[in-house]
């Protein structure tokens, strides 16, 4: 086994047992906290992709901006009663069924695929990454318009929270 | 030696959990968790076919921006509507909001 390989099944490990948390944990703010566990290991695995501008947008907007909004709202809309019920609905081992069929398909695919064993090719040298990214974003040639259209998005999203949350007083 | 078999396996996990919490969870802030955990499996294999398949090439990196700019927003609406129907009706429970249920 190789160092690689080595950190990757611990961050899988850690990763996967906190999602697991996430959807079962009964407190909310628990399964909030390991969110926050859950998207560290993300962000650890797309450091070892060499993708690492990711990890860092990882950290300061899923877990600086989304994690925390998490909080926010589940602490604004706490209620006794209904955290002494169960916290899953009637259907949930038909839910956990689909899931597992699922992902029994999904790695069954992927087994019959022939660039399931590739390997982890050199990165070019010579070559930023980050720098290639920005320019691509806002280049002519490359994904302008996906990225303004995203710019769009987050501003009708940005407005359109602050009008559905307004507390309207009559 | 890593192969791309790895990340696949482990996003289609996350993946598969996220569902699972989507689907059987009670509350609606669980639901909009299991949707953030299937987004990043998502990012993860958009990202993990960049680095194994083509790393020469930037697209695989700039879709996994724009998911992000998509979760990003997705999550500020959802919990600005999560909020509004606690305030009219005094829960966020999935199954007890089924004001459009005949």
């Amino acid at each position: 086994m190789t160092v690689l390989q080595v950190i990757f099944l611990i961050t899988a490990v850690v990763t996967l047992g906190g999602a697991v948390m996430v959807v079962t944990a009964r407190n909310l703010i628990h399964a909030a906290l390991w969110l926050i566990l859950t998207l560290f290991g993300v962000a650890v695995l797309y450091g070892l992709l060499n993708a690492t501008f990711f990890t860092v947008i990882q950290v300061v907007i899923y877990i600086g901006a989304i994690a925390i909004l998490m909080i926010f709202a589940i602490m604004l809309t706490r209620r006794v009663k209904q955290e002494a019920g169960s916290s899953v609905n009637k259907g949930w081992w038909l839910a956990g069924l689909m899931s597992l069929v699922l992902f029994t398909a999904l790695v069954w695919m992927f087994s019959t695929w022939s660039g399931f064993q590739t390997t982890l090719p050199v990165m070019p040298a010579n070559v930023d990454t980050i720098k290639v990214l920005g320019t691509a974003l806002v280049s002519p040639n490359g994904y302008v318009i996906p990225f303004e259209i995203a710019s769009v998005l987050l501003m009708a999203a940005l407005i359109g929270a602050v009008v559905v949350a307004w507390e309207r007083k009559s | 030696m890593i192969s791309l078999s790895y990340f696949l396996v482990f996003a289609a996990a996350l993946f598969c959990i996220g569902l699972y919490g989507v689907l059987a969870r009670k509350n609606a802030i669980a639901i909009l968790m299991g949707i953030e955990l299937m987004l990043n499996a998502v990012i993860i294999n958009l990202i993990a076919f960049w680095r194994f398949r083509s790393p020469e090439m930037i697209a695989g990196q700039a879709f996994a921006v724009i998911v992000f700019a998509v979760a990003a927003a997705e999550v500020a609406v959802g919990l600005a509507l999560f909020i509004s129907i606690y305030r009219r009706r005094n829960t966020i429970a999935a199954d007890e909001i089924d004001l459009l249920k005949w």
